[in-house]
């Protein structure tokens, strides 16, 4: 379990992991994004705020391609990987969408196959690693995350909260340069969201590279280096998590989040 | 019932169950199976997206739908002949069959494959699929769980329709019925016998169902 370099914090120099320049995307004709900027370096934690409807999520699916979208370049370690505006084809996407691995705001476990199996499934078949070398790395990622003797259970078998365990093992089973999660405590009942939550923190303590779309505010402040408020499609204000979750400089974001930390 | 007659049944039940595993049950595997596999691939044509593939397939379910069974077994073994291409009882009925099963199907599977969310293409996307080894992995798996009690049900109506095959000279379980019938002019007798036949292998057929159906649901919440 061990990410390019543990404990680094971020690695501001050099070029960037990943840079995002000028993300369009629409549907019909509702514009989701309008030119979104976003990058994000090495060992570091990105948390992606906003109303829902604001586009996150839409910006999380077009890092690894499972949205396409109209126009924007994506560069991986200063490289052009992908530019949107030329269409890109399947190859293209796809080598994007090797760098990293995502977790579920519905975890999307398969349900046909063992909890062992889910995780070994993406190694095995399409990494084409060796069997048992696969088997005992899952083993080992499960037990880390207090899973091993669920192993052989199918995923009807566990709660939320230990699907999105796995969600997140199945993840770091492909040992992905970077981490995009989707919302993942969203789907939890609350005393659930707990453990998820310290995983992550865990996994961002050890260096692991994280894009994190999520509502929780007090995760975002502890773990993330970074905050991104996206709002109707765009970039409102991004800085460092203290900063803008406590001290933002923009109304909108200030009138969110004090609506998200006192609903009534 | 005289003990001649007694002795005809019993007499028949040979020959008949004979028929049924030398004919009719062959017949019934083989067409399901290449009806499996044109339904499968049909699906996919009617899924691809590419709105003329798209279009032959629907084209084709169309027409295996809308006409009747009898008169498609016809076109193969009668018809083709006349256009100098002449083709063997058996494989006539078993090319017969399996286009058939394979339009009815094909609904079947397309509908099983659209049942499963979303969520599962693209968690195999993102661990890194490609779209066949998706569906094959992933997507066909659950599709299958979804789709035993229909296509047993399409599977149960080809056992039947095999009976069809007499018409095309093919010896199966109703074939062999029908000669012992015009030899001993017991029709009712042997037309029952046949009945009856069919009826105990569609039992079965129903029961392995309901354990394929168990076996699929292993990994379900109840």
């Amino acid at each position: 379990m061990s990410p390019t370099d543990p404990g680094a914090g971020r690695a501001a120099d050099g070029p960037a992991l990943l840079a995002v320049t000028g993300l369009r995307k629409s549907f019909g004709t509702h514009e989701v994004l309008r030119a979104v900027d976003l990058t994000v370096h090495t060992g570091e934690v990105v948390a992606i705020i906003g109303a829902s409807g604001s586009g996150k999520t839409t910006v999380l699916r077009c890092l690894n391609g499972l949205e396409v979208a109209d126009a924007g370049r994506v560069e991986v370690h200063g490289s052009l990987a992908v530019d949107f505006a030329t269409s890109p084809d399947r190859r293209q996407l796809n080598a994007l969408r090797d760098r990293s691995a995502m977790v579920f705001q519905h975890y999307n476990l398969f349900p046909h196959k063992t909890v062992l199996e889910n995780v070994t499934e993406g190694p095995i078949v399409v990494q084409r690693r060796p069997v048992r070398e696969a088997r005992e790395d899952a083993l080992a990622l499960l037990a880390r995350v207090g899973l091993a003797d669920r192993a052989d259970a199918y995923p009807f078998q566990l709660s939320g909260g230990q699907q999105q365990r796995v969600g997140i093992v199945r993840a770091l089973a492909l040992r992905p340069d970077l981490l995009l999660f989707d919302e993942p405590t969203s789907a939890l009942d609350p005393e659930l969201v707990g453990d998820v939550l310290t995983l992550m923190r865990d996994l961002a303590a050890e260096g692991w590279t994280m894009v994190v779309v999520t509502h929780e505010l007090q995760f975002a402040r502890e773990v993330a280096h970074r905050v991104v408020f996206l709002d109707e499609g765009a970039v409102l204000e991004e800085g460092p998590a203290r900063q803008v979750l406590t001290d933002p400089a923009q109304e909108r974001t200030r009138q969110f989040i004090r609506r998200l930390l006192h609903p009534l | 019932m005289t003990s001649d007659q007694w002795d005809l049944v019993l007499g028949s039940l040979g020959p008949i169950t004979g028929g049924a595993i030398r004919g009719t049950i062959p017949l019934a595997l083989a067409s399901f199976a290449g009806g499996m596999v044109i339904a499968v691939a049909v699906a996919l044509m009617r899924l691809s997206g590419r709105r003329l593939v798209a279009a032959l397939a629907r084209g084709y379910v169309s027409l295996i739908r809308g006409t009747p069974l009898l008169v498609q077994l016809f076109v193969v073994f009668y018809g083709l002949p006349s256009l100098g291409l002449v083709i063997d009882p058996w494989p006539s009925a078993i090319i017969a069959f399996s286009l058939n099963v394979g339009g009815y199907a094909a609904e079947v599977v397309r509908a099983a494959i659209l049942s499963v969310p979303k969520g599962q293409w693209e968690a195999a996307y993102v661990i890194g699929m490609a779209r066949p080894t998706a569906l094959r992995r992933i997507i066909l798996p659950q599709a299958a769980r979804v789709s035993v009690p229909p296509l047993s049900n399409t599977f149960i109506s080809l056992v039947k329709d095999t009976s069809l095959a007499s018409l095309i000279l093919v010896t199966e379980l109703f074939r062999e019925a029908q000669k012992v019938a015009a030899f001993s002019q017991e029709f009712m007798l042997l037309y029952l016998e046949a009945a009856l036949v069919y009826w105990v292998i569609c039992l079965a057929l129903s029961t392995g169902q309901g354990v394929l159906e168990k076996r699929l649901d292993r990994y379900v919440a109840h």
